[in-house]
């Protein structure tokens, strides 16, 4: 073995132990998928080959206007859809090989809210995220119930366990639905468009509150949103979709290039570097753009 | 946070079994020829420590042959109705949705009255095609209330009422047109009616589909809880949702099925009860489903004694009184929802 070799091996090896301070949790490896009415006809959406990792602690933002393959790439994150070609592993499994128990203890799902037919207790709501470890009636054990009421302190929200949930703002019947997906002791936790129906200030609260968690509870987090500033402001890492085509994979300052963006969102922006080494996203007006 | 014990399951279904058990007392001693309750209990304990050799034959006859097979049939009509109808408001996301309103009772009687012009001297024949009849409405109307993709509540309810009358048109023209044979009358298969017993030899055979009904769709008690928040939040939870929905499926439509082929189509009691045992217990349906199962036993034995009652010596279907206070609940609930 020659010197050189083994010196790359070393600085190999050293970028292996940098990374492995952090594990691979999420491994998306040139996944794809095709919908189409039948086997014959052609498809009428397809998300070409994508690939990503996601670290514990980390938080990933999918990005990209409507109709993009997002919620694709969620679908096949959260193994309930299989890729095509390609695979997404969670800690080393294939998530779409899962049994449906084993996968509602690993990944957890919040989706932009969905009614609830009858009143139920916030309190009671986070006990259904312990639904995948019970057993028949699944009634709830005094650790459930410890688990149910740590998730609900952690996104502040202990003091609404006993509200029903249609008496909930819109932030707080995030934040409980947020504790119900804590409630599963996941370790990859998928979020599909989280901010849509909160105001601003909300969106930051919860953006801020996911990378508290993740941090703590060494979660990926991995969003699925069309919020540039708050994905630039908030994500580790940045998966850019557009038409199904994964563009580019990587931090916000490296994705972010106004030429790219101005493509995808089909709308005049500015992008500036921020003090802290992430970008800002500023929309511009035409007008100006007349004047000058 | 107060999640749902053992104890307190337990506790409101003994509290529920013991209003049942006191309606069966009033039920008993009411009717033409008036029971003291002292009578009855002494009687009733004879019949208990097995000397019913002792009871005198008048009591045999009104409250042993006549009155406690009725009763009996009530608390299993009551039962398997309210059941089917908190099971189909659950897989349904429907809060209206209930094995009358849907048009499965009408299905089921169809079923059954085709079964038995079909095959008149097969027992058994009447809750199998009553069972066939269900499954087919049921499968038709939650077709008709899709809209692009998705269940709509008021297209539901529609294709349900719509199927029901149609339905029902189809048992009046079979049970008229074939008259003569051994059928029942409209007003059995339309209305209800709790005047015929099951016949001895069918009796084990219902009591084992309704515990076997029950029971299937007790089993996924707890993944209703899920359902009820989202199909979608359901499978992210771990439920296994088509298996959920065909066990809830076959199996509400079997416990319509014994119901109609045993008292015709008796109807509102599947929207009324949950509803109340929603309002008293809450929405958990580890509760809810033997609750209503109790509420329901409950309720048919209340109407179906003042049916006998109000204009006694002549009776009233019971299914007239359950329609009375069914409807206007089913319009007050239609009417805040739509708002």
């Amino acid at each position: 073995m020659s010197t050189h070799e083994t010196s790359m091996q070393a600085l190999g090896s050293r970028e292996e132990l940098h990374k492995s301070v952090r594990t691979v949790r999420l491994n998306v490896e040139q996944a794809s998928f095709a919908y189409a009415a039948s086997a014959e006809d052609a498809p009428t959406f397809t998300l070409g080959s994508t690939s990503f990792q996601a670290r514990e602690r980390e938080l990933v933002a999918i990005l990209g206007p409507n109709a993009s393959g997002k919620s694709t790439l969620l679908r096949l994150i959260s193994g309930t859809l299989a890729p095509l070609s390609g695979r997404v592993e969670l800690d080393g499994q294939e998530t779409n090989r899962l049994d449906s128990r084993t996968r509602a203890q690993r990944i957890a799902v919040v989706h932009q809210e969905s009614p609830i037919l009858y009143a139920a207790r916030a309190g009671d709501f986070v006990l259904q995220g312990r639904h995948p470890y019970g057993r028949a009636l699944r009634l709830a054990t005094p650790e459930d119930i410890a688990i149910a009421r740590n998730a609900l302190a952690q996104v502040g929200a202990e003091h609404l366990a006993s509200r029903t949930i249609g008496e909930l703002s819109g932030g707080e019947k995030q934040r409980v639905i947020l504790a119900r997906a804590l409630a599963q002791q996941p370790r990859l936790v998928l979020l599909d468009e989280p901010t849509l129906h909160l105001d601003i200030g909300a969106q930051v609260e919860l953006l801020e509150r996911l990378r508290q968690l993740a941090e703590e509870n060494k979660y990926a987090v991995v969003v699925v949103t069309h919020e540039l500033a708050l994905a630039a402001e908030f994500a580790d890492q940045v998966v850019l979709l557009h038409h199904g085509t994964c563009l580019r994979v990587g931090p916000p300052a490296a994705v972010y290039q106004r030429e790219l963006l101005e493509q995808v969102f089909e709308a005049p922006l500015d992008v500036e570097l921020g003090p802290a080494g992430r970008p800002r996203v500023h929309l511009r007006a035409r007008r100006d753009e007349d004047a000058t | 946070m107060r999640p749902l014990t053992l104890k307190r399951l337990l506790w409101t279904c003994g509290a529920l079994a013991i209003v049942l058990l006191a309606c069966v007392v009033i039920a008993l001693k009411s009717g033409a020829v008036p029971i003291s309750v002292t009578n009855l209990l002494v009687n009733l304990g004879r019949v208990a420590i097995g000397r019913s050799d002792q009871l005198p034959t008048e009591y045999r006859l009104i409250v042993f042959d006549l009155r406690l097979p009725r009763v009996l049939l009530g608390i299993f009509v009551g039962a398997a109705l309210s059941v089917s109808g908190a099971s189909f408001q659950a897989l349904l996301r429907n809060p209206l949705a209930d094995p009358f309103v849907l048009g499965v009772s009408s299905g089921a009687a169809v079923g059954s009255v085709l079964a038995t012009i079909i095959a008149p001297r097969l027992a058994l024949i009447m809750p199998l095609g009553a069972l066939c009849g269900a499954l087919a409405t049921i499968a038709a109307v939650y077709f008709l209330g899709r809209r692009e993709g998705q269940l709509d509540s008021a297209t539901l309810l529609l294709g349900g009422v719509i199927s029901a009358s149609f339905l029902s048109a189809i048992v009046m023209f079979l049970t008229t047109t074939l008259a003569g044979r051994d059928l029942r009358g409209i007003v059995f298969w339309l209305m209800g009616d709790l005047s015929t017993p099951i016949q001895p030899a069918l009796q084990w055979i219902f009591t084992a589909g309704l515990l076997v009904g029950i029971g299937a769709i007790y089993t996924t008690a707890p993944d209703l809880n899920l359902l009820l928040t989202g199909e979608r939040e359901a499978i992210h939870l771990g439920v296994d949702v088509m298996r959920v929905k065909l066990v809830v499926y076959v199996s509400a439509s079997l416990l319509t099925a014994l119901a109609v082929s045993a008292s015709g189509a008796v109807g509102y009691i599947g929207l009324l009860v949950p509803h109340a045992m929603r309002l008293l217990f809450g929405s958990d349906y580890r509760l809810l489903i033997p609750a209503s199962a109790l509420g329901g036993a409950i309720a048919i034995v209340i109407a179906d004694t003042l049916a006998r009652t109000v204009a006694a010596p002549t009776e009233l279907p019971v299914g007239a009184v359950t329609a009375l206070a069914g409807a206007p609940v089913f319009i007050y609930l239609l009417r805040r929802g739509l708002r």
